[in-house]
């Protein structure tokens, strides 16, 4: 069971708080709860919360935790989630300079979840949504048997990335009343508005008239079209146009819930570890540390900041690249006289005193995400330093190696494993396909063919939502390829694009 | 104490071990010999559920990290891992499977479960008690000799730099008293239960190559579960032709020994062994045999009949005897069992066909829970 904190730790959150709010953090306010390292894999691998619906995942996840844990390889540290008020773990059996360390890197966390935008549309009451979601499928699950229903979740979840990431900020779909008034205006003869009769002629003459007709032709053309115009919220699509029975519906609405919800957190892993990593430094080594503490928290600090080869870690590189930018903004290490100085010398004690890191960074936690981030910030300096480079797998020796120090392509390469969230984007093109009630869906291709068989095994999920013939357009080798599943069997065949 | 995820930790596992199980079939088919690591650890790979997603292929994606190293320099194998945003992606099988180490305690238990076997009911009257000595924590008192150096010097580290003595341009460390830290221990009373493994194999020149890779496969399994029920499990290997002997287990699966066949004479070796080394009344003897059930002659195989009669059946937990098919015997000597000792309640007796049967067969031998 959670308990809430000790008095002594309780008096440890007030001075970590109260080092927070000095530097300028301002989160949610923050309910800290100390859970044994069992209830701690727990609710890590309910994805930080309490409860969640039953699924055998979690369990996965759980068992990773836990073997990995007593195996002593790793430890959760600490675990927040995105909520108003913001809940967070502490690990019962850690020392109190860990829990001290860990306070202040959740007030971090906290301040980013309340401040930065991609969150803004995020469910803050998501603790309850998530309980409110556990009881809606224990419910189905009771009325309808659990290997159904978890059937269904399984196929459901290898669905869950065809969401449209940026969905929250976008409206894609018009407003259906401009679009009304827009196509009556288009139907009276269309053109510009005259004032002057006589002036009618000039201002629309006859070419313009007809090319405007025809496009509104066109238009209509393309509204027999269903989707009107591709759409990347597959899931939602699913949800509206598949013959799905109510309980199959309330699930899938679940899980696009969930996925939509936890979406910004992938889209921003860097800048919020980041964050919260620059935060629990800051306040460790300039406020709270007591002297007989400092060798453990450096050993920790050290190794969750620890890297390897193989993979980036977004604590290291978010911090680095936070206390970059504000090492280049207290130095006036910007705009267009830095840009424009080759000379070494200068560059390296290029320092106009003007102080204005701290400012900047808040400034950045709070209108970027990932992609904005390393596209803006990730400087050729910062590669070198850091020493960042692309790695690829050589199929003659079998094995992976080291490609490129190039920034270009090392900024090149972050970037596309950044966009989409690393995933392929992927959207319904025509729901009647053929004319025959076919659903039909189009990767758009950026360089990286889809994995042949995943791509095989999630079209059968995929039709088993929609029922009819499932396709798939892709691109294999550069050739366009339809993959389609239609219940039984698969096939493919050659396509133009 | 129960939590709230044990239930889709056990649903978890009970997919997996549907993995194994099909899997499991697999292994003892193919004879797929997993390989000790260490003492007990074995690793074999499990295959993380990996519900299919539209996705690139690792191998075309590559990645970005950091650290040291030119162009062309190779990563460590296996180094690369997808980014971790929310859960963790999972390979594919074969790509790079999640390695999890399950101990052959584990695996028996596996085994158990999905064959059903039976926990082995203890025979031993006479338990012998063993004390051992475990290093089980630091303490501040202790004998000089047990002295923890590494966290006496880190106390004293922590204590100089509280006190501001420490100097990190001239990094003298003096541990004082209070510092010092000794290993401390504790006695733990182990109960030990005896079990011994006879294996016994016909090398006659009917037996081949085939019918030998049957009955190593076979005795990996045996030997996985026994060890998983008794601590300190021995094991003994004899041969035979005409004439048996004893052999170390290297010899007793590589021998091919050409020549006639005295069941008998193995027999006689098995109830020498177990009178002078293994009293029926402290240990739980398990003897196996296996051959192609072709013996010399109507006599022998009564000689044989009269020896487990008389002298191996009573002081055994339980006598097995796999008779392997094989295309030059006649087969005649399971037969001869079944109708002299079947009814006996601690024999087992199996036909092995091929290697699909030695699943059936492990059943039969570990089915009784004896």
């Amino acid at each position: 069971m959670p308990r809430s904190l000790t008095p002594r730790l309780a008096d440890l959150r007030d001075e970590i708080l109260g080092h927070a709010k000095a530097f300028g953090l301002d989160g949610f306010e923050t309910i800290f709860e100390i859970l044994s390292y069992e209830e701690l894999n727990m609710v890590a691998s309910y994805g930080g919360f309490p409860t969640r619906y039953p699924h055998w995942r979690w369990g996965m996840e759980y068992e990773q935790l836990s073997k990995s844990y007593e195996y002593g390889l790793s430890k959760i540290y600490e675990l927040v989630i995105n909520n108003d008020p913001c809940y967070a773990y502490l690990l019962e059996a850690n020392s109190e300079v860990d829990q001290k360390m860990v306070m202040a890197h959740v007030y971090g966390h906290c301040d980013f979840f309340k401040n930065n935008f991609s969150f803004r549309h995020t469910n803050r009451k998501m603790m309850d949504e998530m309980a409110n979601h556990a009881t809606r499928v224990r419910r189905w699950i009771d009325k309808i048997g659990i290997e159904k229903v978890e059937d269904f979740i399984d196929r459901a979840l290898s669905l869950e990335n065809l969401i449209d990431q940026h969905a929250p900020h976008i409206r894609r779909n018009p407003d259906p009343k401009v679009a009304e008034e827009q196509s009556k205006a288009n139907e009276t003869g269309g053109g510009i508005r005259v004032e002057k009769e006589y002036m009618r002629g000039y201002m629309n003459p006859q070419s313009f008239v007809d090319s405007q007709r025809k496009k509104v032709e066109d238009e209509k053309k393309q509204a027999k079209k269903f989707p009107e115009r591709p759409q990347r919220d597959v899931l939602q699509f699913l949800l509206d146009h598949a013959p799905l029975e109510a309980w199959e519906a309330d699930i899938l609405s679940i899980i696009r819930d969930e996925a939509y919800y936890f979406a910004p957190q992938g889209q921003t892993k860097i800048m919020n570890e980041g964050w919260a990593s620059y935060w629990h430094s800051t306040i460790m080594t300039t406020k709270a540390l007591k002297d007989h503490e400092i060798l453990d928290y450096a050993n920790n600090h050290a190794g969750t900041m620890a890297t390897q080869k193989g993979k980036l870690n977004p604590y290291k590189l978010g911090i680095e690249l936070f206390r970059d930018i504000e090492d280049r903004w207290n130095k006036g290490r910007y705009g267009r006289e830095w840009d424009q100085c080759d000379d070494l010398r200068t560059r390296r004690n290029w320092d106009k005193k003007l102080g204005e890191g701290r400012a900047k960074i808040f400034e950045v936690r709070k209108h970027y995400n990932d992609i904005t981030f390393i596209d803006e910030f990730l400087t050729a300096e910062f590669a070198i330093e850091q020493k960042l480079f692309t790695f690829g797998f050589n199929e003659k020796r079998n094995s992976w190696e080291i490609l490129d120090r190039e920034f270009r392509k090392v900024k090149a390469k972050m970037l596309q494993m950044l966009t989409n969230f690393g995933q392929p984007v992927i959207e319904v093109i025509d729901a009647n396909y053929d004319n025959r009630g076919e659903l039909t869906l189009a990767h758009k291709h950026e360089g990286m063919d889809l994995k042949g068989d995943y791509a095989r095994e999630t079209l059968k999920n995929l039709q088993s939502l929609w029922r009819r013939p499932v396709n798939l357009i892709t691109r294999w080798d550069n050739k366009g390829q339809l993959l389609r599943f239609d219940g039984t069997t698969h096939s493919e065949k050659k396509v133009d694009l | 104490m129960s939590l709230r995820i044990d239930q889709d930790h056990s649903r978890f596992k009970q997919i997996v071990r549907g993995k194994i199980k099909a899997n499991l079939r697999k292994y003892v088919q193919q004879g797929e010999m997993i390989g000790k690591k260490g003492k007990d650890l074995i690793s074999i790979p499990v295959p993380f559920i990996d519900v299919p997603h539209f996705k690139y292929g690792q191998r075309e994606q590559g990645g970005v990290g950091q650290g040291d190293g030119q162009p062309g320099d190779q990563l460590q194998p296996g180094e690369p891992q997808e980014g971790d945003g929310k859960g963790k992606a999972g390979e594919g099988e074969g790509e790079h499977a999640l390695e999890v180490d399950v101990s052959l305690d584990e695996l028996a238990q596996i085994l158990g479960e999905e064959l059903q076997l039976p926990n082995i009911q203890n025979r031993g009257t006479e338990k012998i008690v063993t004390t051992k000595i475990k290093y089980t924590g630091v303490h501040n008192i202790g004998p000089e000799s047990l002295k923890h150096f590494k966290r006496t010097y880190k106390q004293a580290l922590k204590r100089q730099i509280a006190m501001g003595t420490y100097d990190p341009g001239n990094p003298i460390i003096v541990p004082v008293r209070e510092d010092r830290r000794y290993r401390t221990w504790r006695l733990e009373n182990l109960p030990e239960t005896n079990a011994v493994i006879l294996y016994m194999m016909d090398v006659s020149g009917s037996m081949g190559d085939e019918q030998k890779e049957i009955v190593r496969i076979e005795s990996f399994w045996l030997d996985t579960w026994l060890r998983h029920q008794y601590k300190g499990l021995e094991t003994r290997y004899i041969i035979h032709d005409a004439v048996a002997r004893e052999v170390d287990r290297e010899t007793f699966f590589h021998t091919r020994e050409s020549g006639g066949t005295m069941i008998s004479s193995a027999y006689k070796l098995c109830r020498d062994i177990i009178k002078t080394d293994y009293p029926p009344s402290s240990w739980n003897i398990y003897p196996f045999h296996f051959s192609d059930g072709d013996n010399w002659s109507a006599d022998d195989t009564r000689l044989c009949v009269d020896m487990l009669k008389s002298d191996i059946l009573p002081s055994v937990n339980q006598f097995a005897y796999g008779q392997v098919e094989s295309p030059y015997g006649s087969g005649q000597f399971i037969k001869d069992l079944r109708e002299h000792v079947g009814a006996q309640e601690n024999v087992a007796l199996s036909e092995i066909a091929d290697k699909d049967g030695i699943y059936g067969s492990i059943k039969d031998f570990l089915g009784k829970g004896r």
